[in-house]
């Protein structure tokens, strides 16, 4: 009896207010920069909120470094250390413009492959002060930065990319050392990947949700207690105000709440407090590398569900013709 | 030298024996929680469903059993359908609501620069 009634519970929960109604559902970006976005989805259920959180970390693609064919290599970094910090530094290439690259191609073709190369030597700096120990007055090119990644344009990628802005999104990562003598000649190819098969192809710094807390205040709280209740929450939740000389506390933005429960540390205050969430508020945060803006990502993540779903919707297709 | 291609499954069905359609088991190749969960969420709205769930078989493998079971004599692969075209659809309306939400936050972003 009690699992059918929890199967009706869920029907319920689940037809109401969804997307059947769909006044209820709604979307509202609250902060918004070049790398950062925050927006707020009401109305949908975890389901599908965890569905585009997975999708922006896993299966969103970007370019990153895969091969690193090493012609020169002095250095201290060893060739494989080397081409693992290359393959994770972000790429400012527009995915969508590249395929995937097939199973078997070893040469790698234009509309597939980028090609990248980071040629470097360092000297002795021969105007240097005698007794200085200062390795930036010393050395010329000691430090390997991403600025020294150059783009070699393969076939017609000249053509198509005439601003030739494809490099790395950073120009101040730190690649490697070297000391005089010691040079680095090596050339990359940069394909187009998924975060499922390796991190590097991660297009979000991170991406996450949280739900929209509930605070209810179950009694009226006043003078001191009030104070104590202010401070047991985050900046700016509770605020006190003043009617006929009595401090009296009220919730005032329960959305800048961090959840410490504090507040259930203070046995005068724990029962006067209900501290849950509301169900189908959800906060995204989405952080980008800078590969795409973030609201390019989450759009690119929906559209990613959705060929998910059509993937298997032709399957069925193809398969019942048959 | 004949090239075989080898197409790999993407979908497949397992019918348990003497139900006639009403229960089936689907798997999915290359799936995980992610269109499992929402999936299972979509189907489960349909109140000819009497069952269904999702399991992934073994987290080494990316492959998950997808059971639907009806009641009602109906074909267990009505509802899978059925709730795949319904999860196209809220993903398209959330789509057209956020990028509406997008723009008219940089309007209002536009505007207030001015």
């Amino acid at each position: 009896m009690a699992a059918r009634g929890g199967v009706e519970e869920m029907r319920n929960r689940v037809i109401l207010g969804e997307f059947g109604v769909r006044n209820n559902f709604r979307v509202d970006v609250i902060h918004m920069d070049e790398n950062t976005l925050e927006f707020d989805m009401v109305g949908i259920d975890a389901a599908i909120a965890n569905a585009f959180r997975r999708i922006l970390l896993a299966e969103v693609p970007t370019m990153a470094v895969e091969k690193v064919f090493v012609y020169n290599n002095t250095s201290i970094v060893q060739d494989e250390i080397l081409a693992h910090r290359l393959g994770l530094i972000p790429i400012r290439a527009d995915p969508r413009l590249f395929e995937y690259k097939n199973q078997g191609d070893e040469e790698g073709t234009e509309i597939d492959t980028l090609q990248f190369q980071l040629k470097i030597k360092c000297s002795r700096n021969p105007h240097s002060a005698r007794e200085s120990s200062d390795p930036n007055e010393l050395y010329i090119n000691h430090k390997v930065y991403s600025k020294h990644i150059t783009w070699v344009p393969l076939g017609n990628q000249a053509d198509l990319f005439p601003d030739a802005d494809l490099r790395p999104v950073h120009d101040d990562i730190l690649i490697a050392q070297l000391r005089p003598g010691q040079e680095i000649d090596v050339l990359m190819h940069c394909v187009k990947g998924i975060g499922k098969d390796h991190a590097k192809f991660s297009p979000v710094a991170t991406a996450s949700y949280r739900l929209l807390p509930d605070i209810t205040l179950l009694q009226p709280i006043e003078g001191e207690a009030a104070e104590t209740l202010k401070k047991c929450f985050s900046p700016g939740v509770i605020e006190i105000q003043n009617i006929k000389g009595k401090k009296v506390a009220r919730v005032a933005n329960a959305r800048m709440d961090t959840f410490s429960r504090e507040i259930f540390r203070h046995d005068d205050l724990k029962n006067l407090v209900r501290l849950a969430r509301v169900r189908d508020h959800y906060i995204f945060s989405v952080e980008s590398t800078g590969v795409l803006p973030p609201d390019v990502l989450v759009s690119e993540a929906i559209k990613v569900l959705i060929g998910k779903c059509r993937r298997f919707l032709d399957e069925l297709d193809s398969n019942h013709m048959d | 030298m004949a090239e075989e291609v080898e197409r790999k499954p993407v979908l497949e069905m397992v019918q348990a024996d003497g139900t006639d359609g009403n229960c089936v088991t689907f798997v999915l190749h290359d799936e995980d929680h992610t269109l499992g969960n929402s999936l299972r969420y979509m189907i489960m709205k349909n109140p000819e469903v009497e069952f269904c769930g999702y399991s992934i078989t073994h987290p080494s493998e990316s492959k998950i059993n997808f059971r639907i079971q009806t009641r009602g004599g109906i074909l267990a692969i009505e509802p899978f359908r059925r709730g795949l075209t319904e999860l196209v659809d809220v993903c398209q309306h959330v789509l057209s609501k956020f990028e509406a939400s997008v723009k008219e936050y940089k309007a209002q972003r536009e505007a207030e620069m001015d």
